[in-house]
């Protein structure tokens, strides 16, 4: 029997706002307990929410980067439940009218083709709080800093027909929302969650087969590796005639199985119904034009340029997406020096990645400003530096506050392409050592580093060997 | 003292004829002598004398507004950091707000004194003060008699002169309600106008905050620093031009069209309180008004329309008392289940259990469309057919309830029966229209209430007829021969 994996994603994605969905507490992440918890978070007796405007628009934005239907109006329901996380009872969420509608995401596959993946809804959401079950003995902890943050959670059709297809959709939408300043994405700290909704059935048929849900996978490793393990199982129960149970599971790495979480009997009943102290949502286009004139651009569109204007390989443009920080400082870098791309795309690679990765920083931490980095790769790009010496000069930057003309003229180094300075040491230490340049000449090979080091001590050891060479080999033959 | 109306007791404190501290101390001691009222929930006499004293040096110094100086009290429903907010309930008990409800802010704001936290039916569910966890609130007029509900409390405290005047809510009658058994003067705004922030919510599309005193006069000096735009407040409505309503109430009724339901007259209604209402509209019509019979077709349905929305909603506002944050927290749990299982069952009312397990069936899974989404087309309908009315006439009168005040324990077993007591009131929730409840006559010595509908944002025209009812008549001025004759 030939089996077909149909697979559906939920993503959930942290919003990057400066305040929740409903109430202005920070979002951040870390924060010591409910010290990010606004009363409206906490759900206290006689507490309002109140709907956070630019969650909307990121909402907008993502839309618009996926081509998607906007819902002039689009309202919020309440999701009814008991849990020590859940301060109200109840998650404000979308279930009828969602914010966004349906929108696709082209991914490219190992076989070069390309595929389109169709997103079904984007709605608006509210997180829940934090339940922390193993730092107390007896007790859970309930954490209330996460709840009320912002989410969208994107739907996708069940039009993933296997692990490559799932990874490959997963990595580009989180590249999108990361690029496009819509979610941090850090699937660590949970910002980017995925679920998968996994489900057999023989090839050509068209009914759908009974689906598990895996949960709690944060990694694209994990998740590749869980819809492989989980699709074996399947296919071993269904070959064995023993029905699949629908069910939630999770993903154990170090088994590499799935285990089962909870047996969904059907579905919860959570009782939606709209949420009577909210109004409607209503965007108008000269809304959805305000989010357009004001996005970044697409990660594709920038892809392209990259390839035919900046003429860079596959391997730079993917160390360039490596973080959005890492991208907008390219950018930034290159709009102020007139050094070539690959210049800059190599010291950006090389030696501050290098610095960086030392510190566990990024490219937004201001290590290096851009305008020291980009005066640095003027210097090297008009030859008035060498490029070991231009190595000295960077790793005094990382320690100085001084500007880049500044260290390379404490540093002596300014004088060192002018060769002609050299040419006269060299020459006159010629001429003071007549006799040592005639043994030499004679074939006393060991007075060539005796040469050299007259020349060295005399230009302080600032002098390029390499030109010293030539120069002194010059005057020697 | 209690006779006096807010006009009077303020020019008294400005001309110094009393402070507000001795106007306190006044009201501190009367509310002891009727502690059997059981009409307050909390009183802190440290708080109240403490804002006194910051009243007096603001008269002193010209910081005034009408309301400067003058002893009120809060229906326990309102969040105030002072003092604890109960809502009538075990449940939150012993609960203190770590922030104040917009009203109570902008109440302290102007200038008011707060004696304490009114008794109300627990969660604002009831039309008797029954059902709260800190005993029921015996009517002033007879104590043998309920006040009336969910602001049983507030209507009992203005009714015996425990306050110049209260804040109560509204959100199927329990202004209105209270205010017609306890012969005093309510007002429910339009949805909107009065902040719901802080305002613990029963049924958050129909509740509206409210104020209650002994003249429409009165009401309309409170309403005009009890409503506004919030920000806090999603559903809390920019509104248009807000009109000095203490001004517009001394107008003269001009040629009004007044609308008289046939089924506010039906056989359900007690005889004497239909006689009363018809007396009050001869009133009117010899002021000039023109009297227009309306048929309200879809009346029937208020009360069904009403309590299945109104406990959807609730059923949903109650699942944040899990005992987890605040509140009661059973101390019977070995795990999540019961401790949330074991706290609500202790710390909510039966009333509260059965309006909570109401609401959650109106909304389960293949039920919802039957009653809860059937209710919501219902109310649309509801709501067009008044306004209709309402663009046809500028009010519309009729008894606030079919009966007076009835014994208390009488209708504990039968709860549809208490229902029946907000028939006439639940419509104007459901619409969101205004409405106020006046002193209207007696019946055996039991106060009559007479209820005025009016259009969206029309609170202006209530209560100038309202005070002009109340210039031809004197019902509110009279007070519980009870409370006259005790020492």
């Amino acid at each position: 029997m030939k089996w077909q994996t149909v697979i559906g994603l939920e993503v959930h994605a942290q919003l990057k706002t400066k305040s929740k969905l409903f109430s202005s507490a920070p979002t951040s992440f870390g924060a010591a307990p409910n010290t990010r918890t606004h009363f409206i978070d906490a759900g206290l007796p006689g507490v309002l929410p109140v709907l956070n405007k630019e969650a909307v628009k990121l909402a907008i934005r993502f839309a618009l980067a996926i081509n998607a239907e906007i819902n002039d109006q689009s309202f919020f329901e309440r999701k009814n439940y008991f849990y020590q996380d859940l301060p109200k009872g109840y998650q404000i969420s979308q279930l009828q009218r969602p914010i966004v509608g349906n929108g696709q995401l082209q991914i490219n596959l190992s076989n070069g083709q390309t595929k389109n993946i169709y997103i079904n809804r984007a709605h608006l959401e509210e997180d829940a709080g934090k339940s922390i079950h193993d730092s107390h003995a007896d007790y859970t902890a309930v954490d209330l800093n996460r709840a009320g943050t912002p989410l969208l959670e994107i739907v996708t059709e069940p039009c993933i027909y296997s692990s490559e297809e799932a990874v490959a959709y997963l990595k580009s939408l989180h590249q999108l929302l990361r690029f496009m300043g819509i979610s941090d994405g850090n699937m660590q700290d949970g910002s980017f969650r995925c679920d998968v909704n996994l489900s057999l059935r023989l090839e050509g048929a068209t009914k759908l087969g009974t689906r598990t849900e895996l949960k709690n996978l944060n990694s694209f490793k994990f998740i590749e590796k869980a819809i492989e393990y989980e699709i074996c199982r399947q296919q071993d129960l269904l070959e064995s005639n023993i029905a699949i149970i629908q069910e939630t599971c999770s993903y154990n790495p170090n088994s590499n199985t799935t285990e089962s979480m909870r047996k969904k009997e059907g579905e919860n009943d959570y009782r939606y119904f709209p949420d009577p102290d909210l109004l409607p949502i209503k965007i108008t286009n000269n809304d959805i034009e305000d989010v357009r004139k004001n996005m970044p651009s697409h990660p594709s569109k920038i892809k392209q340029q990259l390839i035919e204007i900046d003429k860079l390989s596959e391997d730079n443009i993917s160390f360039l997406f490596n973080h959005p920080a890492t991208l907008e400082f390219y950018f930034t870098v290159k709009g102020l020096t007139k050094a070539p791309v690959k210049l800059i795309v190599n010291w950006l690679k090389g030696h501050y990645a290098a610095a960086l990765n030392e510190r566990g920083l990024q490219f937004d931490s201001n290590l290096i400003s851009s305008d020291k980095f980009a005066q640095l790769l003027d210097r090297i790009n008009d030859k008035s530096l060498s490029n070991n010496n231009a190595k000295i000069v960077f790793t005094e930057i990382l320690e100085s506050e001084c500007s880049v003309d500044d260290i390379i003229k404490r540093k002596g180094f300014d004088n060192k392409n002018d060769n002609t300075e050299l040419r006269n040491i060299v020459k006159l230490i010629i001429d003071n050592n007549q006799q040592q340049v005639a043994d030499y000449r004679a074939g006393k090979d060991k007075l060539w580093s005796f040469f050299v080091g007259m020349i060295m001590k005399q230009t302080k050891g600032q002098a390029d060997p390499q030109v010293v060479n030539d120069i002194l080999g010059e005057f020697l033959s | 003292m209690i006779q006096q109306s807010l006009k009077a007791l303020h020019r008294q404190l400005i001309n110094r004829e009393i402070s507000s501290v001795e106007l306190t101390q006044e009201y501190l001691e009367r509310i002891n002598k009727f502690i059997y009222l059981n009409a307050y929930i909390n009183v802190d006499s440290s708080v109240a004398l403490n804002n006194a004293k910051k009243a007096d040096k603001n008269i002193h110094s010209g910081k005034i507004t009408p309301l400067t100086g003058i002893p009120m009290a809060h229906k326990d429903i309102f969040c105030t950091t002072e003092m604890p907010t109960t809502c009538g309930s075990k449940m939150l008990a012993n609960y203190t707000s770590p922030y104040a409800a917009t009203v109570v802010t902008k109440l302290e704001s102007a200038g008011a004194v707060m004696l304490g936290k009114t008794n109300m039916d627990e969660f604002a569910m009831g039309s008797t003060n029954e059902n709260s966890y800190f005993g029921a609130v015996k009517n002033p007029w007879d104590i043998t008699r309920v006040p009336g509900g969910s602001s049983g409390g507030s209507a009992a405290t203005v009714a015996a002169g425990l306050a110049a005047y209260t804040t109560g809510t509204d959100t199927g009658g329990s202004i209105r309600q209270p205010a017609s058994f306890c012969g005093i003067s309510g007002i429910k705004p339009t949805y909107g106008l009065v902040s719901r922030y802080g305002m613990v919510a029963y049924a958050s599309s129909l509740d509206q905050g409210g104020p209650m005193a002994r003249s429409a006069e009165d009401l309309a000096i409170v309403l005009q620093e009890m409503i506004g735009t919030d920000s806090k407040d999603s559903t809390s409505l920019t509104t248009q031009e807000i009109p000095s309503y203490i001004n517009e109430i001394s107008k003269p009724i001009d040629k009004i069209r007044i609308g008289l339901p046939e089924c506010f007259f039906n056989e359900k209604t007690d005889k004497s309180i239909n006689k009363a209402i018809m007396d009050a509209v001869a009133i009117y019509e010899k002021a000039g008004a023109e009297i227009i019979p309306v048929n309200v077709a879809l009346h029937n349905f208020w009360t069904p329309c009403y309590y299945v929305i109104a406990s959807a909603e609730a059923s949903s506002n109650l699942e944040r008392y899990d005992g987890v944050r605040f509140g009661h927290r059973s101390k019977h749990a070995e795990n999540l289940q019961e401790l949330i299982s074991n706290s609500r069952s202790e710390g909510f009312g039966i009333e509260v259990k059965r309006r909570i397990l109401t609401g959650t069936y109106v909304l389960s899974s293949g039920y919802y469309d039957a009653y809860y989404l059937q209710a919501q087309k219902i109310r649309r309908m509801i709501s067009e057919e008044l306004r209709d009315i309402l663009n046809r006439v500028d009010v519309i009168i009729g008894p606030t309830t079919p009966t007076c005040a009835f014994k208390i324990g009488e209708k504990i077993t039968n709860p549809t029966e208490r229902y029946l007591a907000d028939i006439f009131t639940v419509a104007a929730n459901l619409a969101g229209l205004p409405a106020a409840s006046i002193p209207a006559g007696f019946n055996a010595g039991l106060p009559i209430g007479m209820q005025l509908i009016g259009n969206h944002f029309s609170e202006a025209r209530i209560l100038q007829l309202a005070h002009f009812y109340q210039q031809q008549t004197d019902w509110h001025l009279r007070t519980p021969k009870e409370l006259e004759e005790k020492p």
